[in-house]
């Protein structure tokens, strides 16, 4: 290991300086490279969020002329913001992947104010008019991965009995769930979603007590929307259950269990993100799309998936990329009787109602609240 | 320390009680309490070096990269101690109850409490001027905190509970409050996707030490820590507390009134935590939500005993201890070590420091000249 552009001896002169009362001038990377830097708030391997984002970022390793610098584990306190600024001063970063959904208010705009010249790219699809210029928040519509999915799940089902761990009831997580009850819902029109919330992003015990709750109440396929689904997923396996999985591709452990899942394409995003910037083009400040923006993708279906439900499912999948099928068309009902979506209302991807979802769909059992 | 310790043993452990005491005064002593120490620290970086070494790595470009993240520039000065200022307030909340022989690890539940009633005040100051808000706010972080432990210190004196269970219990308490509020009845409807409370607003935001990215927070700490150390080594109330730490039973006998000196202290603890949590609204955050449950109460915890409980002593192992993780992202970053490494440095020197505690009085060179 070399010290890429820091002497030791520049080090001990510089803090000879400092102990002076004079500062360091902090060093800069050469300037040949561009300097992506990302920063996850769990473990980058742990087959969920952060790893979603890791292989977006091994993706642009493989490009000439880019650096990637990684930091895992950093919480969404000031710990973010000197990371960051660590990441610009010492690492000589120009664009950074805060890829927390935590860290945009008010770390990462505070830092674009701070530094005007380095392009931050979060996560999370939050930037409004408001903000600073020099940052930009993405994402990806994954209910629609989660729809399809669950066409599959409702084609597995035999107890019609489907499980969902969930961490919070917060507008993404219940789109997700009604999104994957109605896909289920194309393939039997009886089937219920159990869902339990475990309270937080991160809580591998609840995740487990609630998988083994779900099937012991019935349930034959779980799916989740937590940030490591690894728990959820072996698990359900070990129990005999189908899993669906999320995130990223979970059939590595428990391939005669995983049917299929809802997946980031963050390595397809990435690069493109990168390409814009080093040609010096301007990244979209707000950049959202779904699977015909290969955002999201689904996993492959696994074996024991019969030829009858993939043909269902890929065919929900090609409207969804033509644009010809929307998920949340009317009429539909929650699971308390009212009508949340009129019978000729038909809210599509964009739609800001959407962002707003605070009910579970009619089949869901379990409450927002 | 507990009631029915033996006489014989009573007396021994005042003994050790008063050489303690008196450190200041005997050169020898002092010595032998800054020479322990960072042999310690040697010896856990170099048990760290072979760790790292076992791995391929080189541990001259560990040292040098855990050098220069935590003190190598000004930058890193400045990453260091902003992560240094929550830890000595939280690192009071256990040094303080310490002194009357408890042990609490409550901190990070009483900076919850206190991050939730700092918050609460400044929304219901509404337009008042910033700096009555803000002092408004550090006052509510303060009860808010130190009722909070105080409640861990009622139950040890009144109900027998072991202090250590029930505060750390109330932590998962102080959480689930937290998350009933900011997603019940303090939520802000716009914060759809990350349930926060509202915000305090800018004007009532804390700044940045002149000079320094670095917050008043740590100026509160290092003031905090400064008044503790008088008050236990300065103070009747002090010298009452730490006789009482040393045998409950002589204190009672000698007429110390010790459920006072528990509920007291447990508050001034609980308190010292609560305005780090209110110092994360007010300079960092500017709203509650589930990020303030960062660990900084359990990070205090280490730095409390690795200080073993002297409140100066909290001030160079927080620094130390937010060195390390300041460092800990170049070390990932340009060592490819995982974060989990960090874990292990500060377990190793958690260790070795508590480990090297059988070393007092047996080296025979930091020994005081006997007359």
């Amino acid at each position: 290991m070399t010290f890429d552009n820091i002497s030791r001896r520049r080090v001990l002169k510089g803090t000879a300086a400092l102990a002076l009362g004079a500062g360091l001038p902090l060093q800069r990377a050469a300037a040949a490279d561009t300097t992506v830097g990302f920063i996850y708030v769990g473990s980058r391997d742990d087959y969920g969020y952060n790893q979603a984002h890791a292989a977006g970022a091994a993706a642009l390793k493989k490009m000439a002329g880019v650096k990637v610098v990684e930091e895992e584990k950093v919480a969404e306190t000031e710990a973010v913001e000197k990371t960051m600024e660590s990441m610009i001063n010492l690492d000589g970063s120009t664009l950074l992947f805060p890829t927390s959904f935590g860290y945009f208010n008010p770390h990462v705009l505070k830092m674009a104010v701070k530094y005007p010249k380095i392009r931050f790219q979060h996560c999370g699809g939050l930037w409004t008019e408001k903000d600073p210029k020099n940052v930009g928040s993405y994402f990806g519509y994954i209910d629609e991965a989660q729809h399809v999915a669950g066409v599959i799940a409702g084609h597995m089902s035999k107890s019609g009995k489907l499980g969902f761990v969930a961490a919070k009831p917060i507008p993404q997580v219940l789109r997700n769930i009604n999104a994957f009850t109605l896909g289920a819902k194309l393939a039997n029109p009886k089937i219920t979603t159990q869902v339990i919330f475990t309270g937080d992003w991160s809580m591998p015990v609840k995740e487990a007590e609630a998988t083994n709750s779900l099937i012991d109440a019935g349930v034959d396929v779980v799916t989740c929307h937590v940030d490591g689904p690894k728990t959820v997923v072996e698990n359900a396996a070990r129990r005999g259950a189908f899993v669906s999985g999320y995130h990223v591709n979970q059939s590595v452990l428990a391939p005669q269990a995983y049917l299929t899942g809802a997946e980031w394409n963050w390595e397809v995003l990435y690069p493109r993100f990168v390409k814009m910037f080093t040609a010096g083009e301007t990244i979209p400040n707000f950049y959202r799309g779904g699977l015909k923006e290969e955002l999201v993708k689904v996993s492959s279906y696994g074996k024991m998936v019969p030829a009858e439900a993939a043909a269902h499912a890929d065919k929900i999948k090609a409207e969804l990329i033509a644009g010809s099928y929307v998920i949340f068309k009317g009429p539909i009902a929650d699971n308390k009787g009212k009508t949340v979506i009129a019978a000729d209302v038909s809210r599509g991807q964009t739609d800001p109602e959407l962002e707003k979802m605070d009910y579970l769909v009619a089949g869901v059992i379990g409450a927002t609240s | 320390m507990k009631a029915d310790v033996g006489a014989p043993l009573a007396v021994k452990r005042s003994g050790a009680l008063f050489r303690f005491s008196a450190i200041g005064r005997e050169i020898g002593g002092a010595a032998e309490f800054i020479v322990i120490p960072a042999l310690a620290l040697a010896g856990s970086l170099a048990l760290f070096g072979i760790f790292v070494a076992l791995f391929g790595k080189n541990p001259l470009d560990l040292y040098f990269y855990m050098y220069y993240g935590a003190f190598g520039t000004w930058f890193s000065w400045q990453n260091t101690l902003t992560r240094a200022a929550p830890l000595i307030l939280t690192a009071l909340c256990t040094a303080l109850p310490a002194q009357l022989g408890m042990v609490i690890i409550g901190g990070e539940g009483a900076l919850l409490i206190g991050a939730l009633a700092a918050t609460s005040a400044a929304l219901a100051m509404g337009a008042a001027p910033p700096w009555f808000v803000d002092v408004a706010m550090a006052c509510a972080g303060m009860i808010g905190g130190g009722l909070w432990i105080m409640l861990s210190g009622a139950l040890r004196q009144y109900r027998g509970v072991n202090e250590t269970i029930s505060s750390l219990l109330l932590v998962y308490i102080a959480l689930a409050v937290l998350n009933f509020l900011v997603e019940g009845p303090m939520h802000d409807p716009t914060s759809l996707n990350k349930p926060s409370t509202r915000e305090i607003g800018a004007a009532n935001m804390i700044g940045n030490i002149p000079g320094m990215d670095v917050h008043w927070g740590l100026v509160l700490g290092l003031i905090a820590a400064l008044l503790s150390y008088i008050l236990i080594y300065h103070t009747v109330f002090g010298f009452a507390a730490r006789v009482a730490g040393g045998n409950i039973r002589a204190a009672k006998v000698v007429g110390l009134s010790v459920g006072k000196l528990i509920l007291i202290t447990c508050f001034l603890a609980g308190a010292a935590a609560g305005l780090a949590g209110m110092m994360e609204v007010a300079a960092v955050q500017g709203r509650t939500n589930a990020n303030l449950a960062a660990g900084y109460g359990f990070a205090g915890i280490l730095v409390a005993f690795l200080a073993r409980q002297n409140p100066l002593a909290i001030i160079p192992v927080a620094i130390l201890l937010g060195g390390i993780s300041a460092s800990g992202g170049l070390l990932q970053r340009r060592l490819g070590l995982p974060d989990a490494s960090v874990l292990v440095l500060e377990g190793t020197i958690f260790v070795v420091v508590l480990a090297s505690d059988a070393l007092y009085g047996r080296l025979p060179f930091l020994q005081r000249k006997k007359a």
